[in-house]
Formats: structure tokens, C-alpha cells, sequence
């Protein structure tokens, strides 16, 4: 009933609209203008959430690393003999679950000993080969991490050996990420393959369901991670993961293991600042930006949401004004205050739908620049835009709502009263 | 007369309240919104050397190849063979060559537990080319270069924290358990951006807003003490991976790693310098090295900071959003002075009535526009200041602290204001100005 009376009021309504061509066209414009700005801050913001909310797969919570960088002048074998110290002091300080060794951890970024790597399922493979980042592991580094082991099984003891900075990168066998034995294996069947690593051929002899690499940054290959099972020996040191124990507050395990570590002085500098990281720590440095992005476009979109709002109440309060005659000689000839209301409701309607088209459009556009202008940025899916404009036609119809019922509130006595 | 128009402008404010503050609290907004992403924006893409950045070039070529670059795009750092045979040809009027590494710092005394320290290897050019300046003593002479010379210049902040400020010409610490005589101090200098070894980390990356750092050694020595780089270099291999073998094979390998930099005074200078560069090239691919054609680049310090994209994504990003902010701001206004000027058809109408020409009724709407601008603003300089204060929160520390309030900022602030506002009531006060007096009386009376 009420939508009858509403869609009879429609001619009248954009005759009326006719006679305010440039007032309309300008809340037109700005609806268009808002829905494309908003649109794209808001999935900027949507992606940057998606991606920072992302696990490492590892038990955050619980896992802290120590940067241990060795004095000048030790060998390879004293380095290595230290490390197998280092770890057995440390796997023994209350409150520590396990801890292993290796040249990175997860989200530490760029700057720490990142080694990336090229897999060939093939060893004449002309394709260019599978990108992953390495892990230096041993027998304790799933149980370190947290992560959990969907196939296979995990490293022995015998097999742990030691890879160095300047070596070429070789293992006779490997563990591997879920996210990488899919894109090496789109079968499904990546457990006891061969695959080739610069240093020659190796088997995937377990599968772990998901473990980040120190990257935040490529998205689409960040999960591609790969164990070796060695101890990294690099005369300019080695990172050391700790787990505590699910009680144990993480504070006192920091201190205490750095007394273990210290114990045995003149091996090691350990910065004051930056060697130790707790992996919550971690994360927010890697995401620091995609935070500050999100929360930036979210301050930005709102205040461009309440600009547009103000807008169309300043004009629509205008517009009232402007036709309290008409108001009330249409009261007078027997018009409901709903009617009046109804009206403001529909032509506030027309007006935001008729931004709303060219609003989507040059949201897609502005879009495509972006994408041009910001690689990596995905294409907006058309849902955004939809839901922006769901969102601007909402918020018109309570913007209108205020001057509306305004309107719906003037008497038919007006009409014969002079203004 | 002006102060008349402005009188009558904060009369009709008066009676508009509601509408006037709309305005002005939009405008104040958007004003602010873009100011606070241009300060932001301004920090980070400043000149971190004004006086002489357009003298200083970065040479690169490309030892990659066509299946090994992004883009066609020369690396940004060179292999040692090429960055060494520059260096030696000397055609530039000064040129440098660094890279930055990690040292393990201790006095000889020991007095001082052992620290890591970051800085750069670099050449004796380095110092006067970059203005950088000394507290104490100097840098060191392309002699000592030629000698692979045991000297060291330390920052300010590492000689307050071993000798207590006072002057440590002459004395020696040691780097890497190697004795360096310390021949100066630097006073306090910190670039931003971090430009001369920005390279070695190449774009994107977070290092270009880092502080400066605390050791300078010559490179000969650096690289007599297999001192590695410690940004990831890269190497034009088929498996990705670094031909690394040893430090032989490593110099001699095409992995790029130094940053190099000469200093052209002249236009000619540099026309000459880029010829020389591709000559260099071209005789690279008759020696076979190189299979392609002469790909190199010759980027100022400014074009340099460009390609490498220096400025935070975020901050580019808010000063679009922004910018796109103002301008629906400003279609706002538009709509909001049209209704405003419209309302007061009949008051237009008298004046016209009793004289008024067309240009003064534009004269008093523009100057009402101005003075809505002006208080906007105002208000808007509260705003930006608000939030510069708040900018903390948005951006990370290492940047949030360039940004700076100054005079030039705030009276930005309000030049925009006004002119945004003045430009948006050109509209309706066209139309108020075609306003028919007679009409207007008629109808309302």
C-alpha cells in the first residue's frame, strides 16, 4: 500500500527533480564520487585485513627467538659444536617446551639470513622452477614451531646435518609445506616424491599442514615453506626458536634463557634491542604497514561517508525550506504526513540511484589504476562497489530522514498563509 | 567596501547557522585530511640533500641480461668487476663506491662489552660528495683508498658511547678483531631518506627511513676482510641461487652488490659520463661478457629516489584518498553556497533593485565565499595540527617522526581553504548574480 502510494508519486517527483538540475546533479555526483573512493578504500582495507589476519601455522603465542650472533674469529666446527650446546642448555631452562636452530623465522622479513630457493620436479626441467624459502630444522623443529605434521613423518637424528650461507643448497631428504606440495604436485600425491634442489635430487618425506616463511609481503607464495634438515653455520650467527611450555609466562623463559645462553660468554653478541623477538612481536612488526593502511582508508572512508551524509541533510533541509508552500497546499488538498514523508524518501532514493551507476563505474576504473599504479593489487570483485551502494542508500534515507520528517510536520495552514 | 562584503557575510552566516557551520566543518576536514597526507607525503619524498642533488648520479648496467631483468631494467647495484672499473676510470669529477655491512665492534682496552654495529665500506669521495660532516678530524685520502688503509671514521653517537665525546683522533678500536686507527668523528648526520646505499636494498623495501650508521671503513679494506654486503644481492643464475663458492669467485661473479655514485657538475658532464658509461658497455659485449646491447641508466639523486619508489606505499595511497576526500568535499560546498546564495534571491533582488551592479553582487558573494574559506581554514589548521598529533598511530615511528608542523604547512592549510571555497562559489554565485531584480520584489511581495 504504502509502496503504491510511494510509485505514484514517482512523475511528480522527477518533474520536481527537473528544476533543481544542477542541486541534483551535484549530490549525483558526489554519491558517484563517494561510492568510488569508498569502494576501493574499503577493499584495500578488506585485503589488507585478510592478509594480516593470516596464522604462520606456528604457536604464536608461545614462541619467542633469540638472535645470537657469534664473535669473530670462531670456526665452522666450534660454531657448530656450540649450537649443539646452545640447544641442549636451552631445551633445559624450566619453562621451555623445545627449541631448535636455524637462519630464520617466520614474518622476520627481509634482512635476517632468508634463503630462497628454486624446486624442479624434474632435473632437465625447462619451466621456471617452484619458489620456496628454507628452514635449516632438526628433530625438534616441528614440535618448536607447532606446526603439525599431516603426512610423513618427521626427521631422525642421523639425518640433521649442516648447511652454511655459501654452500649450495642440498638434502637428501625434505620436509614441505601443504601450500608447496600442491604446486608442485596439483595431483595430490607429493609424499615420497623426488624433487631437485640446486644441490641435487631429494625426497619429501613429510608434509606439514601450514608454515609461513619469514616473508609478509608476496602473499601468494608466503606459505611456501621448506625443511632442511640441518644446523645453519654462519660465522655471523644463528636464530634460536624457542617454545615454552603452555603455563609458563613468557617473561621469566626470555630471562632465564638468556642466562643459559650467557653462561658461556665470549662466544656471542646478543643485542640488547633487537635479539630477542617474540613471534606476537613479530607480527606486528610485518603488518605494521598493512595496519597503518587499513586503519588510515577506514578514517579516510568514514569521514567521506559523514561528508556525503551532510551533504545530502544540508540540501535536502534546503529543499524543504524552499517548498513549505508547496507542503502544505499539497497537506491542504489532503496528503498525508506520510505522503510528504514518503516523497523525500523517494526522491532521496532516485537521486543516491542515479549516482549509484556511474559511481560503479568509476569504481572499477579507479580500481584498474590502482592496480596499474600499486602492483600486487587484486581486481576489486564487483560485490564491493554492490555493497557500497547498498551503504550509500541506507545512509541517504537516514540522512533524508531528519529534513523528511521536518517537512511531513508542516501544517496545511501554511499554504494560505503568505511567506 | 571589502570589509562591508565580509560584514555582510558573517550577517547572513548568522542567520544560516546550520548551513554555514555544514560548510565549514566540511571544508575543515577535507582541507585537513589532504594537508595531514601531504605533510606525511612531503617528509618522505623530501631532498635529503638539497644542495646538491641534482649533481649526484647513480650509474647502473645491466650485467643481468634480458632474461634476468625486471622490465629491461638495469639492476640497481653494480657486480664488483663493473663498480671497480668505474671507480678506476675516474671520469666523474668524484665518485664513490660503498655498500653496507655489519661490524663486531670492541675497544682495545675492553673496557666496553662487544657490540654489532651497522655502517657502510666505502670510498674517500665518499665524505666531501655526501657534505657529510666531521665533529672531528676528516675522512680519509684516495691514498689511504690505494693502501688499503686501517682507518676508521665513526659516528658521533658511537664516539659518545667509547670515548665519552671527547676528541679519539688517533686512537685505534677494534672491527672485527682487526686494530682501526679512528682518523674522524662525525657530527650528528642523518640523510632522509637514507639515499646512498638505498640501492643495496632495493625497492620497497623498509630501509630507506633507517638511521644512518655508526662505522665508515675504506672499501679496499673492507674487501681484503671478505667483508659481504648485508643486503641479499642478487646473481643471474639459472637456479637462483648465488655462485658463491668463495670470496674469489664471489668478486668475480656477476652478483651485484656496491652502490656507486659520481658527481657531474656540469650538463655536458653528464652527456659525457652517460657516453662513457655505454662505451664501457659496448666493450663488455665485444669482450663477450655481455650478449646483449649497451643497457645502462645515469638517474639523479631525486630520479634515483623515484625508481626506487621510496615513498611508502601508505603514504601515496592517503594522499590519493585524501585528494578524492576534498573533492567530493568541494561538490558538497558547491551544493551547500548554491543553497545558501539561492535562499537569499530576495535580498540579491533588492540590491540589484537599488543599484547594485552585476559585479558587485559577484564581488560579495565571492568575498563571502573567501571568508567562509578563511574559517574553515582556521579550523582546519586545528585539525591538521590534531592530526600530525595522532599521526603516530598511522604510520610507522621511523617516519611519523619527520613529520613536522611549520609555518608553511598551516598557511597552506588555509590558502587552500580559501581558494578551494572561492572556486567552489563561483557556481552559485553565477547564478545569484543573474538574479532579476524586478522579478525577485514581485514575487515575494
Amino acid at each position: 500500500m504504502a509502496f503504491s502510494r510511494a510509485y505514484m508519486q514517482l512523475r511528480p517527483i522527477i518533474v520536481a527533480l527537473g528544476r533543481h538540475k544542477v542541486a541534483t546533479m551535484l549530490i549525483v555526483l558526489q554519491v558517484a564520487l563517494t561510492l568510488a573512493v569508498t569502494s576501493n578504500a574499503l577493499f584495500i582495507v578488506a585485503t589488507r585485513i585478510v592478509h594480516q589476519s593470516r596464522a604462520t601455522g606456528t604457536d604464536e603465542a608461545h614462541l619467542f627467538v633469540i638472535r645470537n650472533k657469534w664473535t669473530i674469529g670462531q670456526s665452522t666446527t666450534l660454531i657448530h659444536a656450540d649450537i649443539r650446546t646452545d640447544l641442549h642448555a636451552l631445551r633445559h631452562v624450566a619453562g621451555v617446551r623445545d627449541a631448535f636452530s636455524s637462519n630464520d623465522f617466520p614474518l622476520a622479513g627481509y634482512g635476517e639470513s632468508g634463503i630462497s630457493t628454486r624446486l624442479k620436479v624434474k632435473p632437465d626441467q625447462a619451466k621456471r622452477p617452484q619458489f620456496a624459502m628454507v628452514y635449516a630444522a632438526d628433530v625438534h623443529a616441528i614440535d618448536t614451531l607447532g606446526v603439525s605434521l599431516i603426512a610423513g613423518r618427521n626427521f631422525r637424528p642421523d639425518e640433521v646435518g649442516s648447511i652454511g650461507p655459501d654452500g649450495t643448497l642440498a638434502s637428501p631428504d625434505i620436509i614441505i609445506t601443504r601450500s608447496l606440495a600442491r604446486k608442485l604436485f596439483p595431483d595430490g600425491h607429493a609424499l615420497g616424491k623426488t624433487v631437485y634442489l640446486p644441490g641435487g635430487p631429494t625426497t619429501i618425506i613429510g608434509i606439514v599442514d601450514r608454515l609461513q616463511g619469514p616473508l609478509s609481503v608476496t602473499r601468494s607464495s608466503d606459505g611456501d615453506s621448506v625443511l632442511v634438515p640441518a644446523h645453519y653455520i654462519d660465522p655471523a650467527g644463528v636464530v634460536y626458536l624457542i617454545r615454552t611450555a603452555p603455563k609458563a609466562a613468557m617473561g621469566p623463559v626470555i630471562t632465564a634463557a638468556l642466562r643459559a645462553l650467557q653462561s658461556r660468554s665470549g662466544l656471542r653478541i646478543i643485542d640488547p634491542e633487537r635479539g630477542i623477538v617474540t613471534m606476537s612481536e613479530a607480527r606486528a612488526h610485518a603488518y605494521a604497514t598493512d595496519r597503518n593502511v587499513s586503519l588510515l582508508m577506514s578514517i579516510l572512508s568514514g569521514m567521506l561517508l559523514l561528508a556525503t551524509a551532510g551533504g545530502i541533510v544540508g540540501l535536502s533541509s534546503f529543499w524543504v525550506s524552499q517548498r513549505r508552500r508547496q507542503i502544505g497546499i499539497r497537506r491542504s488538498l489532503g496528503a498525508s504526513s506520510g505522503d510528504i514523508l514518503r516523497y523525500f524518501h523517494v526522491e532521496n532514493f532516485l537521486i543516491v540511484s542515479g549516482g549509484i551507476f556511474p559511481g560503479v563505474v568509476l569504481a572499477v576504473l579507479a580500481n584498474l589504476g590502482l592496480m596499474k599504479a600499486f602492483y600486487p593489487m587484486n581486481r576489486m570483485p564487483l560485490s564491493i562497489p554492490l555493497l557500497g551502494a547498498l551503504l550509500l542508500w541506507v545512509l541517504g534515507q537516514l540522512a533524508v530522514w531528519g529534513p523528511a520528517r521536518h517537512a511531513a510536520r508542516v501544517p496545511p495552514v501554511v499554504a494560505i498563509r503568505a511567506d | 567596501m571589502w570589509a562591508y562584503y565580509v560584514a555582510l557575510a558573517l550577517r547572513s552566516s548568522g542567520r544560516s547557522k546550520a548551513l554555514t557551520a555544514l560548510v565549514i566543518v566540511l571544508l575543515a576536514f577535507g582541507v585537513s585530511a589532504c594537508m595531514v597526507s601531504y605533510a606525511v607525503f612531503r617528509a618522505t619524498t623530501s631532498d635529503p640533500l638539497p644542495a646538491k642533488s641534482s649533481r649526484l648520479f647513480v650509474p647502473q648496467i645491466d650485467n643481468f641480461g634480458p632474461s634476468y631483468t625486471w622490465q629491461n631494467e638495469p639492476p640497481d647495484t653494480l657486480s664488483y668487476i663493473d663498480a671497480v672499473a668505474l671507480w678506476k676510470a675516474r671520469k666523474a669529477r668524484r665518485q664513490t663506491l660503498l655498500y653496507p655491512a655489519i661490524w663486531q665492534v670492541e675497544s682495545v682496552d675492553q673496557t666496553t662489552p662487544v657490540m654489532s654495529m651497522h655502517g657502510d665500506a666505502v670510498t674517500a669521495d665518499f665524505f666531501p660528495m655526501f657534505d657529510v660532516p666531521f665533529r672531528y678530524g676528516s675522512g680519509w685520502t684516495p691514498h689511504d683508498d690505494a693502501q688499503h688503509a686501517s682507518v676508521v671514521v665513526i659516528s658521533r653517537h658511537l664516539n659518545e658511547r667509547l670515548f665519552h665525546d671527547q676528541n679519539s683522533i688517533g686512537q685505534e678500536i677494534q672491527l672485527d678483531g682487526k686494530l682501526f686507527r679512528i682518523i674522524g668523528v662525525l657530527d650528528r648526520w642523518n640523510p632522509r631518506p637514507r639515499f646512498y646505499d638505498l640501492g643495496s636494498f632495493g625497492s620497497n623495501s623498509n630501509h630507506a627511513f633507517d638511521n644512518a650508521g655508526d662505522i665508515y671503513i675504506p672499501f679496499t679494506r673492507a674487501t681484503d676482510m671478505k667483508k659481504d654486503s648485508t643486503s641479499t644481492s642478487g646473481c643471474p643464475t639459472k637456479s637462483g641461487q648465488m655462485d658463491t663458492s668463495n670470496w674469489g669467485a664471489y668478486l668475480n661473479s656477476e652478483c651485484d652488490r656496491i652502490d656507486a655514485w659520481v658527481e657531474l657538475a656540469t650538463p655536458g658532464g653528464v652527456q659525457r659520463y652517460r657516453e662513457f658509461l655505454r662505451n664501457y658497455a659496448e666493450e663488455q659485449q665485444h669482450l663477450g661478457r655481455f650478449a646483449w646491447s649497451p643497457n645502462v641508466r645515469l638517474r639523479n639523486l631525486m630520479r634515483w629516489m623515484t625508481h626506487l619508489q621510496v615513498t611508502p606505499r601508505a603514504s601515496t595511497l592517503s594522499m590519493l584518498v585524501s585528494a578524492s576526500f576534498l573533492l567530493v568535499v568541494l561538490v558538497n560546498v558547491i551544493g551547500l553556497m548554491l543553497a545558501r546564495f539561492m535562499r537569499r534571491a530576495p535580498e540579491i533582488g533588492i540590491r540589484r533593485a537599488l543599484g547594485a551592479s552585476r559585479a558587485a553582487i559577484y564581488r560579495q558573494f565571492l568575498v563571502e565565499g573567501a571568508t567562509m574559506g578563511f574559517v574553515g581554514g582556521m579550523l582546519g589548521v586545528a585539525l591538521t595540527m590534531l592530526g600530525l598529533w595522532g599521526i603516530g598511530g598511522l604510520f610507522e615511528s621511523k617516519i611519523a617522526r619527520l613529520v613536522h608542523v611549520d609555518a608553511s604547512l598551516l598557511s597552506l592549510t588555509v590558502v587552500v581553504a580559501v581558494i578551494a571555497t572561492v572556486i567552489s562559489a563561483l557556481y552559485p554565485t553565477w547564478r545569484a548574480a543573474q538574479t532579476q531584480p524586478a522579478w525577485q520584489i514581485k514575487i515575494n511581495n
